[in-house]
């Protein structure tokens, strides 16, 4: 396999057959042919890395990969293989039902003791550890709130207004020093790691580039709208006392300020979004289109599914006193 | 023209939410600004950013005993 060098490529190395035919045909304009994936991990780092390469040509683009590539119907049909592939596995794995009120109400019951990955770097975690989590999230943070603008125009009504005010204050109510994604960057710089947009992409496993193509699966799927809405309100739900573990985790590195501001302002955004995201976006979502609730918990379960498994590769690597990413930093 | 009437909305055993940007004057003199467009202003007096709601109220289920 050839080992490409997102230093002069401005591409990702391939993990695999997938990776590395999406890498090659993107270097040619657009219009070559792509391999069919076969029998591939649908939550492999090869097919999680190839979706992620076809999904970025809809964000930022790659430097020096012809930009036609974002609507060539060859690339798409390949991508579109995939997406079958990856949401057929989360299908397998959710428990499904269209009880939205019941999953809302087993997120908003805190279970202790705790078992996440704030509780461990709040409890015993280092900093080294704290700054390996920086370069996993990294990847979704310096695109914060982008995926989930795809689902605006497939909104209506109460429920457009509403995700369209929480994506206003996640882009910094129109100030673009307090962007979320630029706060992030600013937490990066002061924890002396790169703020490089996907930068730390080729640091991170299979498990993180899936917690963010799934975003970008539901977001640019009409089909998936409410799955977009339920993961995008579980996430909200779900990061508010984590953001606050986190402050307190930071607080006992005494990290710089802009690390923990970044959480801080989660704390204070997200007890807002949540509620706007519960009563507003799903619950007009739901009643305009009623048919929309079992996608709505395929959405909340499908984030927790793909949390867990990410939370469980980084505490697996951790206290097995490894590093949970594939390069040092 | 009129001034569009303040929607205010109370979360059961929950937050206050009020359209921002809104001044909290807390019991203490303290005066809290945001301008985010909605405030969830604390009811439950447990939140550490008091008067601002930082989900402090949600409940809490000891699974280890």
């Amino acid at each position: 396999m050839t080992i490409l060098d997102v230093r002069t490529s401005g591409l990702p190395a391939a993990r695999g057959p997938l990776s590395e035919a999406v890498a090659e045909v993107l270097r040619e304009p657009a219009g070559t042919a792509l391999p069919t994936p076969g029998d591939a991990d649908p939550l492999g780092a090869d097919l999680q890395l190839a979706l992620a390469l076809c999904y970025e040509l809809h964000y930022q683009g790659f430097p020096g990969v012809d930009p036609r590539w974002e609507w060539d119907p060859e690339l798409l049909g390949f991508r579109a293989r995939l997406e079958a592939l990856f949401e057929g596995a989360l299908r397998d794995r959710v428990s499904g039902g269209a009880d939205i009120a019941g999953e809302f109400d087993d997120l908003l019951v805190e279970h202790l003791p705790g078992s996440g990955l704030s509780h461990h770097l709040v409890a015993d975690g280092t900093w080294e550890q704290m700054r390996e989590l920086f370069a996993h999230r990294s990847i979704y943070h310096l695109k914060e709130a982008d995926p989930h603008a795809w689902v605006i125009p497939r909104l209506s009504g109460v429920a457009k207004a509403a995700l369209v005010a929480v994506e206003f204050d996640e882009y910094g109510g129109g100030r673009a020093d307090r962007m979320h994604s630029r706060l992030y960057a600013d937490l990066l710089t002061a924890a002396g790691l790169d703020a490089g947009y996907l930068h730390y992409v080729d640091h991170v496993p299979a498990a993180t580039l899936a917690t963010v193509n799934m975003m970008s699966m539901f977001g640019l799927h009409r089909r998936l709208r409410g799955a977009l809405v339920g993961h995008f309100a579980a996430a909200e739900i779900t990061t508010g006392p984590s953001a606050q573990r986190m402050d307190k985790a930071l607080a006992r590195f005494d990290a710089p300020a802009a690390c923990r501001f970044f959480y801080t302002e989660h704390v204070e955004a997200d007890a807002v979004h949540e509620q706007v995201l519960r009563h507003d976006v799903v619950g007009g979502l739901v009643e305009a289109e009623p048919e929309l609730a079992a996608d709505v918990v395929f959405g909340i379960q499908a984030t927790d599914l793909l949390e867990q498994d990410f939370a469980d590769h980084v505490l697996g690597a951790w206290n097995s006193g490894g590093t949970s990413l594939l390069l040092p930093l | 023209m009129a001034k569009p009437t303040r929607q205010v909305s109370l979360e059961l055993d929950g937050p206050v939410l009020v359209e921002g940007p809104v001044d909290l004057r807390t019991p203490d003199g303290k005066v809290v600004h945001s301008d985010r467009f909605m405030v969830a202003v604390c009811t439950c007096k447990r939140s550490k950013t008091f008067p601002l709601c930082d989900t402090s109220h949600r409940r809490k289920v000891r699974d280890d005993q």
